[in-house]
C-alpha cells in the first residue's frame, strides 16, 4: 500500500467519517470538512508533473486477486495525471462553490457530501488504475455515485426519472465494456493495460477483434452520452448545480473519453476505430449543438452543449488515431488532432465548469433558469455577467480565449480527416469538415443565447421569483478562478504544452514516440490567412446573421416529429419491458409458497437425474461400507417415523415438534460420525428455528377444518420420492466413485501449515473459504433487513400511502 | 406473550450466563476445536431467545437496548474491514495472518486475525436471528 493508493481511496475513507462530523459539528458547513481533500490531492498530483513531463511513469501495486490476475495497480502517466488533476482540481472549486450553494439548513448535507467523496474516489481510481478489472469497478462506482446525486432531491419525480435514465444507460455501457475487458483477456491474457498496449499487434489480428472494440466503445459512448446515447445527460440536470457542474461537464463524462484516449494504443491501428470514433463523435457535436439552440432551460442549454462538446473531443481522438497510419512525427500532420483533443478538454472543463457555475448563481439569485423569463440581469450582476462573457464568448471560440484556439485546432484536424483513405471511407471524409463547421455555427449561437438572453434585453421583474442582486463573495471565488484560467490559457497556451498536455500525448500515442522522446506541442494564436480561420470568420457571420433572425427560422424544429424522438423510444422501450417482464413473471409467481417448492424440487430432479445418466456417474460399491450398527437403525427409524408423521399432523404445533426431532436426531447422525462442529450447530439451529417457527405461527390464522383433511397429490409424492431418491443415489455414488482424489487430504496437510489452526472446518471457513463466508453472512444481513422491510415497513408504507390520498 | 413463570425466569437467569461463557468459549476455541463465530453466535441468540421466552420482549428490549440492524452492519463491516486489512500489507484481499505470543497470565496464545473476522461472523449472526425475531415477535 503506497502513498498513491492512499490518495486514490483517501475519498472513500473520508466518506466513512462524513456522517460523523455532519453530526458533532452540526453548526459547520460539512463542505468545510470536504475542502481540504481536494486541495491537498491536487497538491499531491501536481508533484508528478516532474516525472511525467520527461516522459517517466509511476506504478505502484497491490496484490488482490493476484490468482486471478487482479492486481489493484495504480499508473501516473500523462493522460492519468490530467484527469487526476481535472478531478482534484474542479474538485476543490466545486466544493468551495456547493459550500454557498447547499443550505445547511435545508439540505441532507451528509448524504450530498458522502456521494460527492464516494464519486471522487471512484473517478480518481477509472483514471489511475492500470487493471482493467479495477477499473471497470470504479467505472461502476461512477455511475453508482452519479446515479445518487442525480436523484439527491429525491422528493422530486424528475429527480428520479433522471437518475434511473441514467443509471439504465451507463451500467447498459459498463456491462458492454466488462464484456470487452473478458474478450481482451482471451486474447492477452493479462489484465494489465501497459501489458495489454504492449501485445496490440495480437490484439488487431485476433477474430474477436472487432466485437471487443465495439464493446468498448458501448461503454466510453454511453459513459460520454455520445448520440444516440446521449439522451440520459440533459435529464442529470435535475442534479444540484455543483454536480452538474463536476460530474455532468468536468469529469464523469469524460471518462469515456478518458477511455477512448486510453485504448487508443490498442485499437487505432484499425481503421474501424479512427472511424467509429471520429464519425460518432462528429454527428454527436452537431446533434448536441442543434438541439441545444432549441432549449430554453439554461442548464440545458449548458447540458447539449455538453453533448456537442464531447462529441468535438472525440472525433478529434478518433481523427487523431489516423496518426498512426499516416505521415510521421515530424510533420505532425494527424498529431495536431490529438493535442486539440488534450488542449480542448481542459478548456472545455474551465470555461463549461464556470458556466455551470454561474447558471447556478442566476437560478440561486432570481429563482428560475428560463431564459423566456430571464433577460436585462447585466445591471443587477454585473461580476457574474463578466464571467458568463469569458465562458461563452470562450465556448463560442471567440479569441482570445481558450476555446478559440481549440476550436482553429480542431478545424484543423477535421480538414486533414477529409484527406484520409482508409477503411474504404476516401469519399465521406469531405463530410467531417462541411458537419464540424455547421456544428460550430450553432455552438455560436446558442452560446450568445446563453448569455445576451439571460443578461441583455428586457428585464421582467413580474416573471422572477426574487429580486435578484450580485452573488455572494463565496459562490464567486469558484468561477472567478476557472475564467481566468479560461484567459489565462488563452492568453499564455503554452504554459500547458509540455508540463500537461505533451506528457498525456505520449500516453495517447506511445508507439509514435522513440525511448525518452516527447512530443513538441506549440501552440500559438496566429497561423497566418489559413483556411480554419476563414473558417472562423464564416462561422461569427453566419452565426450573428443566424441570431439576429432567429425567429424566422426556429419553425425548423418543430419540423422533428415528437414522436421519433430518442427519449420517446426510450419511454416506451422501457413501458414495453416492464410490461413483458411483469406478464412473464404474473405467469409463473402464483404467491404460493408451495408452488415455488414444486418448481424448486422439480428443476433439482431434472438437472441432478439428467446428471446421473448423461455422464454415467450412478455407480453402487459397497465393497468398503462400515457394519450399520444398532444405534444407527434405531436413528434412521425415528427420523423416518417423525418425518412421515409430520404429513399426518393435525395441528401446526405438533408438525413443528416432529421437525425438531428430525433435526435433533440428524444432530445425533454427527455425533455418531464425530462431526461436533456440524453436530453443534445442528442443535443450535433447530434450537433456534423451533423458536422462530413459533412465533411465526403466532401470526397465521387457524387451520381451518375443512383443510385438515390430508388430500393425496400425485405430484407432491413423485417430486418428494425423486428428491429422496435422487439424494440417496447421489450419496452413495459420491461414496463409490473414487475417480478423483478427495480434497479432505489437502485440507489435512496444510491447516495447520498455512493457518495455524487444528480445527479443520473453522479454518476452511474463515481461512481457505473466507470468502464465501463473508458473501454468506451478507446474505444472512440482506435476508434479516427484507424480513425487517416486509415487517415494519409495509405498516408504515401503508399509512403513508393513505395519507396521500 | 405474557407469561409470570417464576421457575423458568430464575432458572433463566443463572443459565443465560452459563450459555453465554459457554458461547464466547466456543467463539474463542473455534481455530483448534469444534466452534466459531457461527456458532457462538447462534448460541448467544439461542440464550437471548430463552431470555424472551421467560420474560417479555419489552424487557429484554429494556436490559438489552441493541439496534440489531446495526448490529449486522458493524459485523460486515469488522469482516471486510479484516479482508481489506491485507490489502494494506500487499497481501491479497482477505489473507490472514496469525503469530504466537506469551501474555501474562494467559501464556502461550495464538494471536490470528482470523479471530477479527469471526467476531463479523458473530455479530452478524446475533443480529440477523434477534432482528428477525424481534420484527417477527414485535408486529402485533
Amino acid at each position: 500500500m503506497s502513498l498513491l493508493h492512499l490518495a486514490v481511496l483517501s475519498p472513500l475513507l473520508l466518506a466513512i467519517l462524513i456522517p460523523f462530523l455532519h453530526k458533532y459539528f452540526n453548526n459547520i458547513h460539512t463542505g468545510w470538512f470536504l475542502l481540504p481533500l481536494p486541495a491537498v490531492l491536487f497538491a499531491y498530483f501536481l508533484q508528478f508533473i516532474s516525472t511525467t513531463s520527461h516522459g517517466g511513469t509511476v506504478m505502484e501495486s497491490v496484490a488482490w486477486i493476484s490468482s486471478l490476475g487482479i492486481n489493484f495497480t495504480l499508473k501516473v502517466d500523462g493522460l492519468g495525471l490530467l484527469f487526476a488533476l481535472l478531478i482534484t482540481g474542479i474538485g476543490a472549486l466545486v466544493v468551495l462553490y456547493s459550500i454557498y450553494y447547499l443550505n445547511p439548513d435545508k439540505e441532507k448535507l451528509n448524504t450530498f457530501y458522502v456521494y460527492l467523496l464516494l464519486f471522487m474516489g471512484a473517478m480518481l481510481g477509472v483514471v489511475l488504475s492500470d487493471n482493467l478489472i479495477v477499473l471497470y469497478t470504479f467505472w461502476e462506482l461512477t455511475s453508482f455515485s452519479s446515479f445518487l446525486l442525480i436523484g439527491y432531491w429525491n422528493h422530486r419525480e424528475r429527480s428520479r426519472y433522471g437518475a434511473q435514465k441514467s443509471m439504465l444507460i451507463t451500467v447498459f455501457g459498463g456491462l458492454s465494456m466488462l464484456g470487452g475487458i473478458l474478450m481482451l483477456y482471451i486474447i492477452t491474457g493479462t489484465f494489465s493495460i501497459t501489458e495489454t498496449i504492449q501485445m496490440s499487434n495480437e490484439v488487431v489480428n485476433h477474430p474477436l477483434f472487432t466485437a471487443t472494440l465495439i464493446l468498448f466503445l458501448l461503454g466510453a459512448f454511453t459513459k460520454s452520452a455520445q448520440f444516440p446515447f446521449h439522451i440520459w445527460l440533459p435529464d442529470a440536470m435535475e442534479a444540484p448545480t455543483p454536480v452538474s457542474a463536476y460530474l455532468h461537464s468536468a469529469t464523469m463524462v469524460k471518462a469515456g473519453i478518458y477511455l477512448v484516449a486510453r485504448m487508443t494504443p490498442v485499437f487505432a491501428h484499425s481503421g474501424t476505430w479512427v472511424w467509429l470514433v471520429a464519425g460518432v463523435g462528429v454527428v454527436t457535436l452537431f446533434w448536441g449543438s442543434f438541439s441545444a439552440v432549441k432549449q430554453t432551460d439554461l442548464k440545458a442549454i449548458l447540458a447539449f452543449s455538453t453533448v456537442s462538446q464531447l462529441g468535438m473531443i472525440m472525433s478529434l481522438l478518433g481523427a487523431g488515431a489516423a496518426a498512426l497510419h499516416y505521415g510521421t512525427i515530424e510533420d505532425g500532420y494527424y498529431i495536431v488532432a490529438v493535442t486539440a483533443a488534450v488542449f480542448h478538454l481542459v478548456n472545455h472543463a474551465t470555461f463549461k465548469g464556470s458556466l455551470f457555475m454561474v447558471t447556478g448563481i442566476i437560478d440561486h439569485e432570481t429563482g428560475t433558469r428560463d431564459i423566456r423569463k430571464l433577460g436585462g440581469l447585466m445591471n443587477f450582476m454585473p461580476i457574474t455577467f463578466t464571467l458568463a462573457i469569458i465562458g461563452t464568448f470562450s465556448m463560442a471560440g471567440i479569441p482570445p480565449f481558450n476555446g478559440f484556439l481549440s476550436k482553429e485546432m480542431f478545424f484543423t484536424g477535421m480538414l486533414r480527416v477529409a484527406e484520409m483513405d482508409i477503411f474504404n471511407m476516401d469519399t465521406w471524409g469531405i463530410l467531417f469538415p462541411i458537419i464540424a463547421w455547421t456544428a460550430s455555427v450553432f455552438t455560436f449561437l446558442y452560446s450568445m443565447m446563453y448569455v445576451f438572453k439571460t443578461f441583455m434585453g428586457k428585464y421582467q421583474p413580474e416573471k422572477l421569483e426574487k429580486t435578484p442582486h450580485e452573488a455572494p463573495i463565496g459562490m464567486l471565488i469558484s468561477p472567478v478562478i476557472l475564467a481566468s484560467l479560461v484567459i489565462i490559457f488563452g492568453i499564455f497556451p503554452n504554459v500547458l504544452s509540455h508540463s500537461i498536455i505533451s506528457p498525456a500525448m505520449g500516453s495517447i500515442l506511445p508507439s509514435l514516440l522513440g525511448n525518452g522522446e516527447g512530443f513538441d506541442v506549440h501552440i500559438s494564436h496566429w497561423h497566418g490567412p489559413t483556411a480554419e480561420l476563414f473558417m472562423t470568420i464564416g462561422v461569427v457571420t453566419i452565426g450573428i446573421l443566424l441570431y439576429k433572425f432567429m425567429p424566422k427560422w426556429t419553425g425548423v424544429y418543430r419540423k422533428f416529429p415528437e414522436r421519433l424522438a430518442l427519449n420517446r423510444f426510450y419511454d416506451r422501450g422501457l413501458e414495453l419491458l416492464e410490461l413483458t417482464s411483469r406478464n412473464i413473471t404474473k405467469s409463473y409467481m402464483t404467491g404460493f409458497i408451495r408452488t415455488y417448492l414444486v418448481y424448486i424440487f422439480s428443476f433439482f430432479i431434472l438437472a441432478l437425474a439428467s446428471t446421473l445418466v448423461f455422464k454415467n456417474a450412478f455407480k453402487l460399491d459397497l465393497s468398503n461400507v462400515a457394519p450399520i450398527r444398532f444405534f444407527e437403525v434405531m436413528l434412521v427409524l425415528i427420523i423416518a417415523v417423525s418425518a412421515i408423521s409430520i404429513l399426518f399432523a393435525k395441528s401446526r404445533l405438533t408438525s413443528i415438534i416432529l421437525l425438531g426431532a428430525v433435526g435433533y436426531t440428524v444432530a445425533l447422525f454427527f455425533v455418531l460420525f464425530r462431526a461436533p462442529d456440524l453436530a453443534l450447530t445442528q442443535l443450535v439451529i433447530e434450537t433456534v428455528s423451533v423458536a422462530l417457527f413459533l412465533l411465526a405461527f403466532y401470526h397465521l390464522p387457524q387451520i381451518r377444518r375443512n383443510e385438515e383433511r390430508i388430500r393425496f397429490r400425485a405430484t407432491n409424492a413423485l417430486i418428494s420420492i425423486g428428491v429422496g431418491a435422487i439424494v440417496t443415489m447421489i450419496a452413495l455414488s459420491a461414496h463409490s466413485n473414487k475417480e478423483f482424489s478427495s480434497i479432505s487430504e489437502y485440507y489435512v496437510e496444510n491447516t495447520y501449515k498455512k493457518a495455524g489452526g487444528e480445527n479443520m472446518v473453522n479454518v476452511i471457513l474463515v481461512d481457505f473459504r473466507g470468502f464465501d463466508t463473508m458473501f454468506e453472512i451478507a446474505v444472512l444481513g440482506i435476508a434479516a433487513l427484507g424480513i425487517f422491510a416486509m415487517i415494519k415497513l409495509r405498516l408504515t408504507r401503508g399509512r403513508e400511502l393513505d395519507e396521500n390520498k | 406473550m405474557k407469561t409470570n413463570d417464576v421457575i423458568l425466569q430464575t432458572v433463566t437467569k443463572f443459565v443465560l450466563f452459563v450459555i453465554i461463557l459457554f458461547s464466547i468459549h466456543l467463539f474463542f476455541a473455534c481455530h483448534y476445536y469444534p466452534g466459531g463465530g457461527f456458532i457462538g453466535g447462534l448460541m448467544t441468540s439461542g440464550a437471548i431467545v430463552l431470555l424472551l421466552l421467560a420474560f417479555d420482549i419489552k424487557t429484554v428490549k429494556m436490559i438489552l437496548p441493541f439496534d440489531y440492524i446495526k448490529v449486522v452492519a458493524v459485523g460486515l463491516l469488522i469482516a471486510i474491514g479484516t479482508g481489506a486489512g491485507a490489502l494494506f500489507f500487499n497481501k491479497p484481499f482477505l489473507t490472514h495472518a496469525y503469530t504466537y505470543a506469551y501474555l501474562p497470565l494467559l501464556g502461550k496464545t495464538s494471536l490470528h486475525t482470523a479471530v477479527l473476522f469471526d467476531t463479523g461472523v458473530f455479530l452478524v449472526v446475533i443480529g440477523v436471528t434477534m432482528t428477525i425475531i424481534q420484527t417477527i415477535g414485535e408486529s402485533e
